[in-house]
């Protein structure tokens, strides 16, 4: 049985994306809008009409309802990965997202989506989904193996859901990659990059930054550091934390009580963000609910004042990952810059300054593009682990945990076992007792993070160590071994040595789903069916068959239309027809041929819709996408196109 | 480099059956990966116990073994492969880890020459004024009066000049005496390895007396440098 593709997965904070090896070089695959960028947005439909489970939506259509109806969408879920109900609470305050009622302390938190609940896995489970379903109509074929993405800086809890969310999108995660590494492999994909470089990688919700040893394909990482919770999401709330604030005060209005408001006045703070990295200065302009205007500029230089403390967040760990590397600024190459927050004026400048580049005649490496880098290099990384490839043969990434691992020795102090920036897969071995006699089970608590006391560390999990012989106190003599494996996880073993069994470990992770949960939270079972697959694809072709033909049955009511020659509308037509015939056909091959060649033959009438639609200052973007367009760079996609697929 | 001579019980290969010593990653008739071999760090490198290494070296054959052994290597093979390449990449990483620092390097030597060594030089232990090298007794009484005062100085927000100048002082002296301890140990390295069993009893006597030395000077400092820098 030949085996399926690997593809390489960004499941980002914002935007997710996925790619794959097509020979010796990465690329994004489309979705069904031509967009490379997935934003990692879930909604909720309204429930049907006749009853039943309502439909879930991911991506463009659903940011669409996140101004219509905040409480049936969620975004940012990435934040909320791996942690406790008890974590989450300041970050909730500013997401229009609510808990489920019934949430207990140290549970998975659910949140309420409209009248259902889902825990962040299963978020991130609908858009790994949607990635998955994008990359088989792309192939033609389905999808079971994946590389996902994660912040370097994810702690073990973090990592866990992660895969959680790839089992329940009916996807294998073959390996789980830190982003800063996958993004040095697809830079370093080019042989002839050797030397030591700095990934600096400041996205939605994560910074991380690590640094790096490439030598004859190898990919050493020598330390990484970071913080999980800063990024461009940061940026947007100190905007609209500023422009909700001086709205109550000079117009009496709390638009706060408004979650459609607030998500509209977000997004006008991501456009005015986004303006001021290449603009001098930026306006709000918003209409209030009470008819009032709420007008303000925001130049670039206050603009950076006011950011400045959430960019120099980003110092601390970089100087402690030189430290840690055990080099300086001086020695460092290159340095990398991913995540779309890269392309403040403002993160350059500081990079700059933090590694001496211009004064040794450098500058930041921005020439891949820094939403895609990731996911390109996952797909390098997929490659690798599928062994197909000449180009990616004699690569090999060596990362590292970036996190100590310790346990909680008495008086609540941290015995470390694994120091961070250890290479991985890493192990350790540690011998316990008991304290009194007879006594047949022990504790154990392992904790993750630099911290001198235990209560200081991120709790990763207690072991109960069960079925110890009984013994007078302190014979017992259990050998426990502890090791990270090369996703970052941890995985736990025991064994009683005197008496040579192995003693059971029952593993209560601190925060976290158990296996059977996860099972029962997989998306649609029936997924992998052969039958099924077909059954899809063929819905699939058909809804992108109707999609243009919608467009194409509008057409001559445009002025573009009668730009067009007798020839070329009558071509227009016989390809209509033909599809139209053919998507009454079961073979979904057929339709997409037939989608295809109308979509070729709409060709010059789309370049002269877009022709129009520019000259309406819609700069750059699509009738479809102008409306809607949060501001990230996405690449213009034909506006009838149903993007390209083999 | 000495190879370690084949002294181990031999095991039989569980792809192809024959037998070969235990300290082999590789079965040497059919090359499939074997479980975690016995023997120790030096081992896994083919390495006779030294405390002299050629780093390059043993980078170089990191790196050859990570390419062979490494998890990305058998993400499509069998179960049992799996298992093994990741406890057999551990076992690498650990030595890597171990080997190329020096300090590690000769703690676990010594370990395994059956030397009692305190704790490792890892966790943040505080300074126990019970190991003060007695040479150092009233340096680091005075050390620590100046690093309090300091402290004090940091919660209440003074800054004192000439305290701070003396620290720095107190910083550099005990770096230098950092030195000295590693060029002792230098020192005892090629004592150690040239040595028969007669001359390496004491040699690591003497090891274990400057790796508790060490332990106790680099904790200082980096308390002086953390009371300097806060």
């Amino acid at each position: 049985m030949a085996e399926g593709r690997v593809v390489g997965i960004d499941l980002g904070t914002t935007n997710s994306l996925v790619a794959y090896m097509e020979g010796d070089r990465p690329v994004v695959i489309p979705g069904v809008d031509g967009s490379n960028l997935v934003p990692s947005v879930v909604a909720l439909d309204p429930v049907p009409p006749e009853g039943g489970r309502p439909t879930v939506t991911v991506g463009n259509s659903a940011r669409k309802a996140l101004i219509q109806t905040p409480e049936r969408v969620i975004y940012s879920v990435k934040r909320l990965m791996g942690r406790g109900v008890d974590e989450i609470q300041a970050e909730l305050k500013l997401f229009p997202f609510r808990l489920a009622d019934d949430v207990e302390a140290g549970e998975v938190p659910r949140i309420q989506l409209g009248e259902l609940r889902f825990t962040p896995p299963e978020i991130s489970a609908y858009v790994l989904r949607q990635l998955k379903r994008n990359a088989e109509r792309f192939f033609g074929a389905p999808v079971t193996q994946a590389v996902i993405t994660v912040p370097a800086y994810f702690n073990d809890a973090q990592r866990q859901a992660t895969k959680d969310a790839g089992r329940m999108a009916g996807l294998e995660v073959l390996r789980l990659v830190n982003e800063p590494t996958a993004a040095a492999l697809a830079y370093g994909l080019d042989r002839a990059k050797e030397g030591t470089i700095a990934v600096y990688d400041l996205g939605g919700g994560t910074f991380d930054i690590s640094i790096l040893k490439l030598r004859d394909g190898i990919f050493e990482v020598q330390s990484t550091n970071g913080d999980t919770h800063l990024g461009g999401d940061d940026i947007d709330n100190l905007l609209l934390t500023i422009a909700l604030d001086e709205i109550h005060a000079e117009h009496g209005v709390d638009l706060r009580r408004h979650p459609g408001a607030v998500q509209a006045l977000r997004k006008a703070a991501i456009e005015a963000k986004i303006a001021l990295s290449s603009e001098e200065i930026a306006h709000f302009d918003i209409e209030l609910p009470n008819g009032d205007r709420y007008q303000r500029e925001i130049p670039r230089e206050v603009f950076e004042q006011l950011i400045e403390p959430v960019l120099e967040r980003t110092a601390g760990p970089c100087k402690q990952a030189l430290a840690d590397a055990g080099i300086t600024a001086d020695q460092i190459d290159e340095v990398v810059m991913v995540g779309g927050s890269t392309r403040i004026p403002a993160v350059r400048q500081l990079v700059d300054d933090l590694f001496r580049l211009k004064a040794r005649g450098k500058r930041p490496q921005i020439e891949l593009n820094p939403d895609e880098v990731v996911a390109l290099g996952a797909a390098v990384q997929a490659g690798i682990l599928a062994g197909a490839s000449k180009t990616t043969e004699e690569m090999l990434l060596l990362d590292v945990t970036p996190l100590s691992l310790g346990i909680e020795a008495l008086g609540g102090t941290v015995a470390r076992i694994i120091q961070r920036n250890s290479t991985i897969p890493a192990s350790a071995t540690e011998h316990f007792t008991t304290g009194v006699d007879g006594q047949t089970n022990v504790a154990i608590h392992v904790v993750q993070g630099e911290r001198e006391l235990a209560a200081d560390c991120r709790s990763l999990a207690r072991f109960d160590l069960r079925g110890i012989p009984p013994m007078s106190a302190g014979l017992p003599r259990i050998e426990v071994r502890f090791l990270i494996d090369a996703d970052g996880i941890l995985q736990v073993t025991a064994r009683e040595q005197r008496s040579g069994l192995a003693a059971q470990i029952e593993v209560k992770p601190t925060y976290g789903l158990t296996d059977e949960q996860v099972e029962g939270m997989i998306l649609d079972s029936f997924d992998h069916a052969e039958e099924d697959f077909a059954k899809r694809l063929l819905i699939e072709a058909r809804n992108e068959a109707e999609t243009i033909l919608t467009a194409v049955e509008r057409a001559p009511g445009s002025a573009a239309w009668q730009q067009l020659s007798s020839a070329e509308t009558a071509a227009i037509e016989a390809a209509r027809d033909h599809l139209n015939l053919v998507k009454l056909g079961e073979d979904s091959a057929m339709i997409r041929a037939a989608t295809l060649a109308l979509d070729q033959a709409t060709r010059r009438f789309a370049e002269l819709m877009m022709e129009s639609a520019v000259s309406t200052a819609l700069r750059g973007k699509t009738m479809d996408t102008a409306d809607d367009d949060l501001g990230e760079a996405v690449t213009a996609p034909h506006p009838m196109a149903a993007a390209e697929f083999k | 480099m000495l190879k370690v001579l084949d002294s181990a019980v031999p095991v039989a290969c569980w792809s192809c059956s024959i037998g070969h010593n235990d300290f082999t990653l590789f079965c040497p008739h059919c090359s499939k990966i074997q479980p975690p071999p016995g023997g120790d760090y030096f081992s896994v490198f083919s390495l006779a116990p030294k405390l002299n290494l050629d780093l390059a070296a043993l980078e170089h054959e990191f790196h050859r073994l990570s390419r062979k052994l490494h998890p990305d290597r058998f993400a499509r093979s069998q179960d049992n492969e799996k298992q093994w390449s990741l406890a057999d990449t551990a076992l690498l990483n650990d030595a890597y880890r171990t080997l190329k620092d020096p300090l590690r390097r000769t703690e676990y030597l010594l370990k395994l020459e059956g030397a009692e060594i305190g704790e490792e030089h890892s966790g943040k232990d505080r300074v126990d004024p019970s190991r003060v090298p007695a040479d150092l007794l009233e340096e680091v009484f005075e050390l620590n009066m100046q690093l309090e005062e300091m402290r004090a100085a940091h919660t209440s927000g003074e800054k004192d000049a000439a305290l701070e100048a003396s620290l720095l002082d107190a910083k550099e002296k005990f770096e230098a005496l950092l030195q000295a301890v590693d060029s002792d140990l230098r020192a005892e390295w090629l004592v150690w390895d040239a040595g028969d069993g007669t001359v390496r009893q004491p040699s690591q006597k003497r090891m274990v007396a400057l790796l508790n030395r060490r332990r106790y000077l680099s904790n200082l400092v980096r308390d002086v440098t953390e009371t300097l820098g806060a």
